[in-house]
């Protein structure tokens, strides 16, 4: 059945549903717990949608909160496919060619995330079709906002189009055509790099917040997002080579390891210039850190997340610095959980919430998500990792169908 | 002079309005298609009720929601626009109200100006305020905020925002804050669909049914200036001030920015902010700064004058000043 020739296009949307549904119970009952995340905060955000953002923990001096330190710190994961991309297309890295598709589908579910946290962070979500250009009207290039739109969706479209087609050509038993998507991915490794700047610029270019107006923020969330994605993705790949039988070259996780290391040392030492400037020279530009590190005025809420940020960061990087030589899944996956996870509070929390605080008059409060908030961020959460599963399932079927073709080939030729 | 831009400069105009024909033709096709399949819901369905008052709100409901941006329409399309809402305020709310779409006055720009060495605290603008431009009182919205100060501060951020007691106290003054009406305003350059703009007359204004809730103009703001509405905000009925603008103190919906206009509904007509009128003490002034026989020129001319982190070149329209 494996090698039942491929049959065009429709045969290839019908044989990936099928890939992608079918499966063993405990797929099935992944799925299902995953969609019933999904309903939860799709209920939870029909009671925002109907009450309006004051179901939140967000008010006039913290006005944005969990859903765009996530966006924030999404960005950052889409935009580390890159380092898959670049050794497998650019230095023909045959081990990282293996994989890549893994990085691609990451980032497409790392960029729907971001697309719906933006969405469900809208005031006026059913006028959003004001920002659409042509039909709307579109502040660019004023409003670095308008560029986020353009480099997100348009960071969208490359990492959708790509995979597509070298899968599709996969599928019915052809090579791909190199002239044909080639030019795509060196749009889109320059682009990778763009979501990244752009997104920083958003906050950085705002005068207003002296906590954001620093000229490291763009090049410290580059760093910090080839460290965190490159560990998503090794979560992915450590899932993929446990549970099923495609197989995955060791090989890769050292090569992994060695981006992760290098960029998380990076955004370590960029961290720490950071603290250095607020601490040692303190101005009141450096309320927001210090909020941030000790709190102040007695408020404090952030402080234990962010010492458990920097803990996990630290721990992190060390195991991946100083681990064992060889493969050694649980190993890998708590180094790679305690990295992302510290990045995650680091990037996101740690990042958007003081550079509210204290407000421009000086009013320091505190911020905590609201009950709906965390559902509709899980919920948000859950159809990403839903989209990367139902994308990646049969995008490895279709890559071993096709190795087992080229593998036939090979002797009679 | 040349930063005032006429409403009917064509260049300015132009700027604004590319693509605009195109735009307006879509829209129009999209709302006639709307009003068609909105009516065919309402006699095709199970409606029994009062039918045609029913449709006729559906039908104004669906043109207010593709209604285009304020600034991009022309003065009959504004009129239109007041009209259509007048209309829906009696169907929806039975309510009476005048809503006006009066453009800037000719050769106008205001400015204003605090006195800290006259307020003394007692906080009648801010209740002013909220009656004037039918602020939220669930949440308790308030334009204007009063700090108070210790002698030798000038930076509101050192101050207390939140005193509760009587005042004047000894040895304090007091210092007020609202949107400041930049030139250079760095929320209108935030704005992504551009639902934030600079009137002719200086007034930065937030077209209340264009804007999309992204709040990214209340993380530009330096000052503290705008107040978004986290829920669906409520006016008592017998307290909502009638005579309204489109760009001023109408009625806003859940998930908008607003910000303090110069009470855009008064000062086009000729009469002062109700902060100003409010005011116990006399410590506000507000004027036209191209008329060099106003009060406000003579306080810039005359007193000691500063503004509030004049290092962001924000160019704001408001200074303090010093008797
Ligand atoms: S004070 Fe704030 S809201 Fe008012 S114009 Fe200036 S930047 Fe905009
Ligand atoms: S909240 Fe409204 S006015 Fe402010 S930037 Fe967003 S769309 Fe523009």
């Amino acid at each position: 059945m494996n090698n039942s020739p491929g049959k065009g296009c429709t045969g290839f949307i019908a044989d990936c549903s099928k890939w992608a549904l079918t499966g063993s119970t405990s797929y099935k009952v992944y799925l299902l717990v995953l969609l019933a995340i999904i309903g939860t905060g799709a209920w939870a955000y029909s009671n925002q949608f109907r009450d309006g953002l004051i179901v939140t923990g967000m008010s006039d001096i913290v006005s944005w909160g969990l859903y765009i330190s996530n966006f924030t710190f999404f960005v950052g994961v889409a935009a580390a496919a890159v380092m898959l991309i670049l050794p497998a297309y650019i230095f023909k890295d045959a081990d990282f060619h293996e994989v890549v598709i893994i990085g691609e589908c990451v980032a497409v579910g790392a960029l729907v995330m971001c697309l719906l946290f933006i969405s469900v962070d809208m005031g006026g979500p059913l006028r959003l079709w004001h920002i659409i250009p042509g039909i709307g009207l579109f502040n660019w290039p004023s409003s670095i906002l308008t560029w986020d739109v353009l480099v997100l969706n348009g960071y969208l479209a490359l990492n959708v189009f790509v995979p597509l087609y070298i899968l599709y050509c996969n599928y019915n038993n052809r090579k791909p055509v190199g002239w044909k998507y080639q030019p795509f991915i060196f749009l889109s490794i320059f682009w990778a790099v763009s979501i990244h700047m752009v997104t920083a610029f958003l906050y950085q270019g705002l005068p207003a917040r002296p906590f954001w107006n620093n000229p490291l923020l763009g090049p410290r969330f580059l760093a910090s997002a080839f460290a965190a994605g490159p560990a998503v993705i090794m979560m992915v790949i450590i899932i993929i080579k446990e549970n099923t039988t495609f197989h995955i070259d060791p090989i890769i996780f050292k090569k992994l390891k060695r981006i992760i290391v290098i960029s998380a040392i990076i955004n370590l030492l960029m961290l720490f210039s950071e603290v250095f400037k607020e601490f040692y020279t303190f101005t009141h530009h450096s309320l927001s850190a210090q909020y941030l590190f000790f709190g102040l005025d007695g408020r404090d809420a952030l402080v234990p997340w962010i010492w458990t940020a920097i803990s996990l960061n630290i721990f992190g990087t060390l195991l991946f610095a100083f681990g064992p030589r060889t493969y050694k899944p649980k190993y890998l996956m708590v180094a790679a959980i305690s990295l992302f996870t510290g990045i995650w509070i680091e990037k996101g929390f740690g990042l958007i919430v003081p550079g509210f605080i204290p407000s421009p008059l000086g009013e320091v409060i505190d911020y905590s998500a609201s009950g709906i908030e965390i559902l509709i961020t899980l919920g948000i959460l859950a159809t990403g990792i839903l989209i990367v599963t139902l994308l990646i399932k049969p995008a490895l079927k279709i890559l071993s169908r096709y190795k087992d073709f080229e593998r036939q080939k090979l002797p009679s030729s | 002079m040349n930063s005032r831009k006429d409403e009917t400069d064509p260049m300015n105009k132009e700027e604004i309005v590319e693509g605009k024909s195109s735009r307006r033709s879509f829209l129009k096709g999209l709302s006639i298609a709307a009003a068609a399949s909105s009516a065919a819901l309402v006699t095709g369905g199970c409606s029994l009720e009062s039918l045609p008052k029913s449709r006729e709100e559906l039908g104004l409901k669906w043109e207010t929601y593709f209604q285009e941006n304020y600034r991009l329409m022309t003065q009959e399309e504004k009129d239109q626009t007041v009209e259509r809402l007048t209309r829906q305020a009696k169907l929806e709310d039975n309510l009476d109200i005048h809503i006006s779409s009066q453009p800037p006055r000719e050769k106008v720009l205001y400015g204003y100006a605090f006195n800290i060495s006259r307020c003394e605290g007692f906080m009648d603008c801010v209740e002013a305020c909220v009656q004037e431009n039918n602020l939220d009182r669930n949440a308790k919205t308030q334009y204007i905020r009063i700090f108070e100060m210790e002698p030798g501060k000038l930076d509101p951020s050192t101050g207390d925002g939140k005193y509760f007691h009587k005042v004047p106290v000894d040895d304090k003054f007091y210092m007020g804050v609202q949107c400041f009406h930049c030139e250079n305003a760095p929320c209108i350059k935030a704005c992504p669909v551009k639902a934030t703009w600079r009137e002719p007359d200086g007034i930065v204004v937030v077209d209340y049914n264009w804007c999309i809730g992204c709040r990214y103009c209340m993380a530009a703001c330096p000052y503290y200036g705008r107040r978004f509405n986290w829920g669906e905000p409520s006016v008592p009925e017998e307290e909502i001030t009638r005579q309204q603008h489109y760009l001023g103190n109408r009625k806003r919906m859940k998930g908008v920015m607003e910000k303090c206009t110069f009470c855009i509904q008064r000062t086009r007509q000729g009469k002062l902010p109700a902060c100003v009128e409010a005011c116990p003490t006399g410590s506000r002034v507000f004027g036209n700064l191209l008329d060099p026989d106003s009060e406000i020129r003579f306080v810039l001319k005359n007193k000691k004058v500063f503004r509030f982190k004049e290092e962001l070149g924000t160019d704001p329209k408001f200074w303090y000043f010093i008797d």
